[in-house]
Protein backbone atom coordinates (compact mmCIF):
# COMPACT_ATOMS: atom_id res chain seq x y z
CA UNK A 1 0.00 0.00 0.00
CA UNK A 2 1.15 3.48 -0.83
CA UNK A 3 1.91 5.65 2.16
CA UNK A 4 -0.62 8.48 1.90
CA UNK A 5 1.19 10.58 4.49
CA UNK A 6 3.65 11.34 1.68
CA UNK A 7 1.21 13.68 -0.07
CA UNK A 8 3.03 17.02 -0.12
CA UNK A 9 6.44 15.41 0.42
CA UNK A 10 9.22 17.24 -1.43
CA UNK A 11 12.29 15.23 -2.42
CA UNK A 12 15.74 16.79 -2.20
CA UNK A 13 16.78 18.86 -5.26
CA UNK A 14 19.10 17.05 -7.67
CA UNK A 15 21.42 18.87 -10.11
CA UNK A 16 22.15 17.04 -13.36
CA UNK A 17 24.42 17.88 -16.32
CA UNK A 18 22.93 17.77 -19.83
CA UNK A 19 25.61 16.09 -21.91
CA UNK A 20 26.10 16.42 -25.66
CA UNK A 21 26.94 12.72 -26.08
CA UNK A 22 23.82 11.69 -24.20
CA UNK A 23 21.61 13.82 -26.45
CA UNK A 24 23.20 12.32 -29.58
CA UNK A 25 22.69 8.81 -28.17
CA UNK A 26 19.09 9.69 -27.41
CA UNK A 27 18.50 10.96 -30.96
CA UNK A 28 19.75 7.59 -32.22
CA UNK A 29 17.57 5.66 -29.75
CA UNK A 30 14.49 7.64 -30.82
CA UNK A 31 15.18 7.25 -34.54
CA UNK A 32 15.47 11.03 -34.72
CA UNK A 33 17.12 11.99 -38.03
CA UNK A 34 16.50 15.77 -37.84
CA UNK A 35 20.09 17.13 -37.63
CA UNK A 36 19.02 19.82 -35.16
CA UNK A 37 19.19 17.09 -32.48
CA UNK A 38 22.62 15.68 -33.34
CA UNK A 39 24.61 18.26 -35.34
CA UNK A 40 25.85 21.35 -33.53
CA UNK A 41 25.89 23.51 -36.68
CA UNK A 42 22.27 22.60 -37.46
CA UNK A 43 21.28 23.32 -33.85
CA UNK A 44 22.96 26.73 -33.95
CA UNK A 45 21.35 27.51 -37.31
CA UNK A 46 18.02 26.79 -35.62
CA UNK A 47 18.84 29.34 -32.91
CA UNK A 48 19.99 27.06 -30.09
CA UNK A 49 23.28 27.63 -28.25
CA UNK A 50 23.96 23.86 -28.34
CA UNK A 51 22.09 20.64 -29.14
CA UNK A 52 18.53 20.96 -27.81
CA UNK A 53 17.06 18.27 -25.60
CA UNK A 54 13.94 16.68 -27.13
CA UNK A 55 10.43 17.21 -25.72
CA UNK A 56 10.42 14.09 -23.53
CA UNK A 57 13.86 14.82 -22.03
CA UNK A 58 12.64 16.38 -18.76
CA UNK A 59 11.13 13.00 -17.86
CA UNK A 60 14.55 11.43 -18.36
CA UNK A 61 16.09 13.91 -15.94
CA UNK A 62 13.24 13.11 -13.57
CA UNK A 63 14.20 9.43 -13.79
CA UNK A 64 17.92 10.21 -13.47
CA UNK A 65 17.24 12.10 -10.26
CA UNK A 66 15.50 9.11 -8.72
CA UNK A 67 16.77 5.72 -7.67
CA UNK A 68 13.66 3.71 -8.54
CA UNK A 69 14.38 1.07 -5.90
CA UNK A 70 14.81 3.71 -3.20
CA UNK A 71 11.71 5.55 -4.43
CA UNK A 72 9.63 2.37 -4.25
CA UNK A 73 10.89 1.82 -0.70
CA UNK A 74 9.94 5.42 0.19
CA UNK A 75 6.40 5.16 -1.17
CA UNK A 76 5.83 1.59 0.01
CA UNK A 77 5.29 -0.16 -3.31
CA UNK A 78 6.81 -2.83 -5.55
CA UNK A 79 8.57 -1.89 -8.80
CA UNK A 80 7.10 -4.98 -10.46
CA UNK A 81 3.60 -3.56 -10.07
CA UNK A 82 4.47 -0.19 -11.60
CA UNK A 83 2.94 1.15 -14.80
CA UNK A 84 3.21 4.63 -16.25
CA UNK A 85 -0.30 6.08 -16.32
CA UNK A 86 0.03 9.63 -17.56
CA UNK A 87 2.82 12.07 -18.37
CA UNK A 88 2.60 15.79 -18.99
CA UNK A 89 5.13 18.49 -19.84
CA UNK A 90 4.95 22.27 -19.75
CA UNK A 91 7.74 24.03 -21.65
CA UNK A 92 9.08 27.45 -20.73
CA UNK A 93 12.68 27.66 -21.98
CA UNK A 94 14.90 25.33 -24.06
CA UNK A 95 17.13 22.79 -22.32
CA UNK A 96 20.39 22.35 -24.22
CA UNK A 97 23.64 20.42 -23.97
CA UNK A 98 25.93 22.12 -21.49
CA UNK A 99 23.11 23.11 -19.18
CA UNK A 100 23.02 22.06 -15.55
CA UNK A 101 19.43 21.38 -14.59
CA UNK A 102 18.15 21.23 -11.04
CA UNK A 103 15.00 19.18 -10.58
CA UNK A 104 12.74 18.99 -7.56
CA UNK A 105 10.00 16.37 -7.18
CA UNK A 106 6.89 16.91 -5.07
CA UNK A 107 4.43 14.10 -4.40
CA UNK A 108 1.10 15.82 -5.01
CA UNK A 109 -1.51 13.08 -4.73
CA UNK A 110 -2.01 9.44 -3.75
CA UNK A 111 -5.33 7.65 -4.28
CA UNK A 112 -6.75 4.28 -5.20
CA UNK A 113 -9.53 2.80 -7.30
CA UNK A 114 -11.36 -0.51 -7.45
CA UNK A 115 -11.10 -1.12 -3.68
CA UNK A 116 -7.35 -0.69 -3.72
CA UNK A 117 -6.70 -2.96 -6.70
CA UNK A 118 -5.20 0.04 -8.48
CA UNK A 119 -3.16 2.66 -6.63
CA UNK A 120 -2.06 5.98 -8.10
CA UNK A 121 0.77 8.32 -7.15
CA UNK A 122 1.02 11.72 -8.80
CA UNK A 123 4.16 13.83 -8.66
CA UNK A 124 5.24 17.15 -10.11
CA UNK A 125 8.80 18.11 -11.03
CA UNK A 126 10.32 21.47 -11.87
CA UNK A 127 13.45 21.84 -14.02
CA UNK A 128 15.54 24.98 -13.50
CA UNK A 129 18.76 25.75 -15.36
CA UNK A 130 22.10 27.13 -14.12
CA UNK A 131 20.85 30.71 -14.67
CA UNK A 132 17.84 30.10 -12.44
CA UNK A 133 15.42 29.99 -15.39
CA UNK A 134 12.49 27.59 -15.07
CA UNK A 135 12.78 25.51 -18.26
CA UNK A 136 10.04 22.94 -17.83
CA UNK A 137 7.64 21.27 -15.44
CA UNK A 138 6.25 17.75 -15.51
CA UNK A 139 3.41 15.86 -13.92
CA UNK A 140 3.79 12.10 -13.69
CA UNK A 141 1.07 9.62 -12.80
CA UNK A 142 2.38 6.28 -11.53
CA UNK A 143 -0.04 3.34 -11.42
CA UNK A 144 0.44 0.23 -9.26
CA UNK A 145 -1.50 -2.94 -10.10
CA UNK A 146 -2.17 -4.80 -6.86
CA UNK A 147 -4.11 -7.58 -8.63
CA UNK B 1 9.59 22.41 -43.70
CA UNK B 2 6.75 24.40 -45.30
CA UNK B 3 5.77 27.51 -43.38
CA UNK B 4 2.66 26.96 -41.27
CA UNK B 5 0.42 29.90 -40.56
CA UNK B 6 -2.33 30.19 -38.00
CA UNK B 7 -4.77 31.62 -40.53
CA UNK B 8 -4.19 28.77 -43.00
CA UNK B 9 -4.79 26.05 -40.38
CA UNK B 10 -8.26 24.65 -39.85
CA UNK B 11 -9.72 22.57 -37.07
CA UNK B 12 -9.65 18.99 -38.32
CA UNK B 13 -6.45 19.37 -40.37
CA UNK B 14 -4.29 16.26 -40.12
CA UNK B 15 -0.62 16.32 -39.25
CA UNK B 16 1.67 14.12 -41.37
CA UNK B 17 1.60 10.58 -39.95
CA UNK B 18 4.78 9.03 -38.59
CA UNK B 19 5.34 5.29 -38.26
CA UNK B 20 8.24 3.89 -36.26
CA UNK B 21 10.37 0.95 -37.23
CA UNK B 22 9.30 -2.26 -35.46
CA UNK B 23 10.45 -2.07 -31.82
CA UNK B 24 13.15 -4.69 -31.33
CA UNK B 25 14.93 -5.74 -28.14
CA UNK B 26 17.84 -3.74 -29.48
CA UNK B 27 15.59 -0.64 -29.73
CA UNK B 28 14.65 -1.13 -26.07
CA UNK B 29 18.26 -1.65 -24.99
CA UNK B 30 19.35 1.55 -26.73
CA UNK B 31 16.45 3.48 -25.24
CA UNK B 32 17.11 2.05 -21.77
CA UNK B 33 20.67 3.34 -21.89
CA UNK B 34 19.99 6.67 -23.57
CA UNK B 35 16.87 7.60 -21.61
CA UNK B 36 18.16 6.53 -18.21
CA UNK B 37 14.98 4.53 -17.58
CA UNK B 38 16.65 1.36 -16.35
CA UNK B 39 13.54 -0.42 -15.10
CA UNK B 40 14.45 -4.03 -15.98
CA UNK B 41 10.89 -4.80 -17.06
CA UNK B 42 11.79 -3.21 -20.43
CA UNK B 43 14.94 -5.19 -21.19
CA UNK B 44 15.28 -8.25 -18.95
CA UNK B 45 12.99 -11.14 -19.99
CA UNK B 46 13.73 -13.13 -16.83
CA UNK B 47 12.70 -10.18 -14.68
CA UNK B 48 9.58 -9.51 -16.78
CA UNK B 49 8.45 -13.10 -16.20
CA UNK B 50 8.81 -12.68 -12.44
CA UNK B 51 6.48 -9.68 -12.79
CA UNK B 52 3.87 -11.92 -14.42
CA UNK B 53 4.49 -10.86 -18.02
CA UNK B 54 5.17 -13.11 -21.00
CA UNK B 55 7.82 -10.76 -22.38
CA UNK B 56 9.45 -7.40 -21.82
CA UNK B 57 7.29 -4.37 -22.66
CA UNK B 58 8.31 -1.14 -24.36
CA UNK B 59 8.77 2.08 -22.41
CA UNK B 60 5.63 4.21 -22.74
CA UNK B 61 7.80 7.31 -23.01
CA UNK B 62 9.58 5.77 -26.02
CA UNK B 63 6.28 5.96 -27.91
CA UNK B 64 5.78 9.44 -26.49
CA UNK B 65 9.19 10.27 -28.01
CA UNK B 66 8.06 8.99 -31.41
CA UNK B 67 4.90 11.07 -31.13
CA UNK B 68 7.08 14.06 -30.23
CA UNK B 69 8.99 13.50 -33.47
CA UNK B 70 5.70 13.94 -35.33
CA UNK B 71 5.33 17.24 -33.46
CA UNK B 72 8.85 18.53 -34.12
CA UNK B 73 8.60 17.47 -37.76
CA UNK B 74 5.60 19.81 -37.93
CA UNK B 75 6.80 22.84 -35.93
CA UNK B 76 10.15 23.82 -34.41
CA UNK B 77 10.35 22.49 -30.86
CA UNK B 78 10.55 25.97 -29.32
CA UNK B 79 6.91 26.52 -30.42
CA UNK B 80 5.63 23.64 -28.26
CA UNK B 81 4.04 24.99 -25.08
CA UNK B 82 2.78 21.76 -23.53
CA UNK B 83 2.51 18.07 -24.30
CA UNK B 84 0.73 15.40 -22.31
CA UNK B 85 -0.44 11.84 -22.71
CA UNK B 86 -2.33 8.99 -21.15
CA UNK B 87 -0.79 5.57 -21.68
CA UNK B 88 -3.77 3.37 -22.58
CA UNK B 89 -2.20 0.05 -23.59
CA UNK B 90 1.11 -1.78 -23.50
CA UNK B 91 3.46 -1.77 -26.50
CA UNK B 92 5.11 -5.11 -27.21
CA UNK B 93 8.35 -6.20 -28.84
CA UNK B 94 7.90 -6.27 -32.62
CA UNK B 95 5.21 -3.59 -32.68
CA UNK B 96 5.36 -0.65 -35.02
CA UNK B 97 4.03 2.58 -33.51
CA UNK B 98 1.89 4.73 -35.78
CA UNK B 99 1.60 8.34 -34.68
CA UNK B 100 -1.18 10.62 -35.89
CA UNK B 101 -2.50 14.04 -34.99
CA UNK B 102 -4.98 16.69 -35.95
CA UNK B 103 -5.79 20.28 -35.15
CA UNK B 104 -8.49 20.30 -32.48
CA UNK B 105 -8.76 23.98 -31.56
CA UNK B 106 -7.43 27.40 -32.54
CA UNK B 107 -7.19 30.00 -29.79
CA UNK B 108 -5.20 32.89 -28.40
CA UNK B 109 -3.53 32.88 -24.99
CA UNK B 110 -0.74 34.87 -23.34
CA UNK B 111 -0.60 37.12 -26.42
CA UNK B 112 0.04 34.21 -28.78
CA UNK B 113 -1.89 32.40 -31.48
CA UNK B 114 -1.95 28.75 -30.52
CA UNK B 115 -3.44 25.48 -31.67
CA UNK B 116 -4.37 22.49 -29.58
CA UNK B 117 -3.53 19.21 -31.23
CA UNK B 118 -5.12 15.84 -30.54
CA UNK B 119 -2.44 13.18 -30.90
CA UNK B 120 -2.56 9.41 -30.91
CA UNK B 121 -0.18 6.48 -31.05
CA UNK B 122 -1.25 2.98 -31.91
CA UNK B 123 0.27 -0.43 -32.44
CA UNK B 124 -1.29 -3.07 -34.69
CA UNK B 125 -3.18 -4.33 -31.59
CA UNK B 126 -4.28 -1.24 -29.72
CA UNK B 127 -4.37 2.50 -29.24
CA UNK B 128 -1.45 3.08 -26.87
CA UNK B 129 -1.29 6.84 -26.29
CA UNK B 130 -4.05 9.43 -26.20
CA UNK B 131 -2.19 12.70 -26.17
CA UNK B 132 -2.52 16.42 -26.61
CA UNK B 133 -0.16 19.29 -27.31
CA UNK B 134 -0.44 23.05 -27.47
CA UNK B 135 1.82 24.80 -29.96
CA UNK B 136 2.25 28.45 -30.89
CA UNK B 137 1.76 29.22 -34.58
CA UNK B 138 2.13 32.71 -36.04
Amino acid sequence: MLNKTLIGHVLDPVELPVEEGRLKFLAKALGQTDPVYSDLDAARAAGYPHLPAPPTFPFMLEVDALDLVDFMALVGQDLKKLLHGEQSFAYHHPICAGDRITTVKTITDIFDKKNGMLEFLVSENTFTNQAGILCAATRTNYVFRNA
Amino acid sequence: MPELTYDALNVGDDLPTLTSDPISRHTLALYCGASGDHNPIHVDLDYAKTAGLDDVIAHGVLSMGYLARLLTNWVPQRQIRSYKTRFTAITNVGDTVTCTGKVAEKFEAEGEKRVRLELFAETPQAQTLIAEAVVAVN
